[in-house]
């Protein structure tokens, strides 16, 4: 018997049907190309076009208004990081990236998540197509995005939606499952509608897994931003790659610590404000 | 005794219903309809559990209506129907003359937001919610606007006497006070029939027998009917006008709680009424003797002389009355005409409760 004949290889089918695609449905990959650029340009550029100190300025404003003092510090710490480290307009870059990735990531996850938690099939059967996307490695998934999309930010950033969504669809299941059942009952026993149920019941309950799940996207895409830099998506992942190839040590440490300071200021900055919101509601 | 009933007095109407749990469940719906099976033969033949097994009462207006089982017996499975949080398998359940299996979503919701209010033995309350807002949940969600629903609310939560308590929230709160604020949640809608829940389960003896006293009096103050789920006779003696013992998913009687107490459906009802005090319960029209026996055995004894009450005055009544009276018995007085006579004899008879008096009741 060959042993030559078992041998498995999914790229073999997997190319392929890339291609196909890619031949085929070209002009939708453009039109999603073009939209994933435009909204990314768009960030950037209102991020880019005051002078730095303006944007700290009003950053911390509204950390301090919508948040707390303490969010507002943190924002000034690792802004100004940024800042002094000569990296600012990479930080820009990477935070317009990734917010954009984690918000799509989040707009997908959250409703299967909430989807899964309700239907225990759909559960089962999105658990085995989570588990591939978390261990395959995340250079991989740069592979059919340049296929797709060629180099640039685009490719950079639909990876990194892609890496951002299993760890928020689990922990959103997760949240939707705890939500005590009770609390569900009485919605429904005092005559709530199901949106009602939702949104006055079920998230507020939810929330404290949920902002883990957020979390966990965050810093996930960040990570992923960061290899984003070898497919040209620009940011603090280019000055990191740069550092790399250059074997400079100084800049490969100040890309670092600022990848960081981002990753810092979007986890306390998105908890703060959903907290926040709780407090309002409650 | 039983008086006529009108229809429109019957608030809730619960007739033959059935709710079995289980994968072959419809199959076993259909064998119970069709042949009749007993839940022994659902549990054999067909591996599903019978929650509830041919129930059948009535919630009259004003009534509080207790359902009395212990755990496991299908009682909270009996009031999740009458609200379809549970749809029956079989059977017919009429609030107010509309039958609520054929109510649409939107006409269900109505019914549970206006006419059938709910409490629970785990309160439900939203923790990250306040007192008031907690209060003022069930009509938030109908879309009445803040100002208007902060006031009933806040009207409700003085009934149940949390005036004060209104910033607060849930976690500051005692288990009583807890349990409070779900009544008042209830309260706010302002309800016809209130379901509760084993509402003061989970609370120590002396808070729970205040909630129950305040509990009946608000509720008959407020002209609400009730369906009373409790595993605890003694709370469903307190607080129920009428009681139904539940057994196994069956309800096993229904009567008021001298009937239960003096008259037993079976062994089951009759070993958990032994422990019972019989002094409020059992009145003088079940112990008394006709007149004409009593003359036959006390010729000297002249009943126009002897001490008067009703029918209704009880054992602890009548034993104070026999006290202060210098013969050994009290007439029964019933629209002016002497209709018994409770003897010493029969008081000790009424207090002890006596096995030939069930059976003669059965």
């Amino acid at each position: 018997m060959n042993f030559e004949l078992l041998l498995f290889s999914p790229g073999a089918y997997l190319a392929p049907a890339v291609d196909w695609l890619n031949a085929n449905f070209h002009p939708f990959f453009d039109a999603v190309s073009k939209a994933v650029e435009s909204v990314l340009v768009a960030f950037e550029s209102a991020l880019l076009y005051p002078p730095a100190y303006v944007v700290i300025t009003v950053a911390v404003l509204a950390a301090a208004y919508f948040t707390t003092v303490r969010v507002a510090l943190v924002v000034l710490v690792s802004l100004g990081f940024c800042l002094l480290a000569g990296l600012w307009t990479a930080c820009m870059q990477t935070v317009a990236l990734v917010v954009v990735a984690v918000f799509v990531s989040v707009l997908i996850a959250f409703p299967l998540g909430v989807l899964a938690s309700r239907h225990k099939r759909l559960e089962a059967g999105l658990r085995p197509i989570l588990d591939v996307m978390q261990t395959v490695p995340p250079w991989v998934y740069l592979i059919p995005a340049v296929m797709v999309f060629s180099l640039g930010r685009v490719p950079a950033t639909i990876a990194t939606i892609v890496y951002g969504i299993p760890p928020m669809l689990r922990l959103t299941t997760l949240a939707f499952n705890q939500v005590p059942k009770p609390l569900v009952e009485m919605g429904q026993a005092i005559g709530a509608p199901t949106r009602s149920i939702l949104f006055k019941i079920e998230i507020p309950s939810a929330m404290p897994t949920l902002i883990v799940g957020l979390n966990q996207c965050i810093l996930l895409s960040l990570a992923m931003v960061v290899l984003a830099g070898l497919v040209g998506g620009g940011g603090l992942g280019a000055e990191v790659t740069r550092g790399l190839t250059r074997m400079e040590m100084g800049l490969g440490l100040r890309a670092g610590l600022s990848i960081v300071a981002v990753a810092i200021l979007l986890d306390r900055v998105s908890k703060g404000a959903l907290q926040s919101r709780r407090r309002r509601l409650g | 005794m039983e008086k006529k009933i009108n229809d429109n007095d019957v608030l809730l109407d619960c007739r033959n219903v059935w709710k079995i749990f289980g994968a072959r469940a419809p199959a076993a719906v259909k064998a119970v309809s069709e042949r009749g099976l007993s839940k022994k033969q659902v549990l054999q033949d067909f591996d599903c559990v019978v929650g509830v097994a041919d129930a059948s009462l009535q919630l009259r207006r004003g009534e509080i209506f207790c359902v009395m089982g212990l755990s496991g017996s299908g009682k909270s499975t009996l009031v999740r129907l009458f609200n379809r949080l549970i749809e029956p398998s079989l059977g017919t359940i009429t609030v107010k003359g509309r039958e609520i299996s054929a109510l649409k979503p939107a006409e269900l919701r109505e019914m549970r937001a206006n006419t059938i209010g709910m409490v629970f033995q785990s309160v439900a309350l939203l923790p990250y919610r306040t007192v008031l807002e907690n209060a003022a949940f069930g009509l938030e969600v109908r879309g009445i606007a803040r100002e208007q629903r902060n006031e009933i609310a806040l009207a409700a939560l003085g009934k149940v006497g949390l005036s004060d308590w209104t910033a607060r929230y849930p976690s500051e709160l005692s288990g009583g006070m807890q349990q409070r604020v779900g009544l008042a949640r209830a309260l706010a809608a302002d309800p016809e029939i209130i379901l509760m829940d084993e509402p003061f389960s989970a609370l120590d003896p002396l808070i729970r027998r205040q909630l129950q006293d305040e509990f009946r009096q608000l509720t008959k103050s407020l002209g609400k009917s009730s369906v009373f789920i409790t595993h605890d006779l003694d709370e469903a003696i307190r607080i129920g006008d009428r009681i139904a013992i539940m057994k196994d998913g069956v309800i096993v009687q229904v009567g008021t709680a001298e009937e239960i107490v003096t008259r037993p459906a079976d062994d089951y009802v009759a070993d958990f009424v032994a422990g019972i005090s019989r002094i409020h319960l059992v009145k003088a029209h079940s112990v008394m003797k006709p007149v004409a026996e009593f003359r036959a055995a006390h010729p000297n004894c002249d009943v126009d002389a002897l001490l008067r009450t009703t029918p209704d005055a009880d054992i602890g009544e009548l034993i104070d009355l026999t006290m202060q009276s210098d013969r050994d018995a009290v007439a029964v007085v019933h629209d002016g005409k002497v209709v018994g006579v409770v003897t010493a004899r029969g008081l000790l008879r009424g207090v002890a409760g006596s096995p030939a008096e069930a059976r003669a009741a059965a």
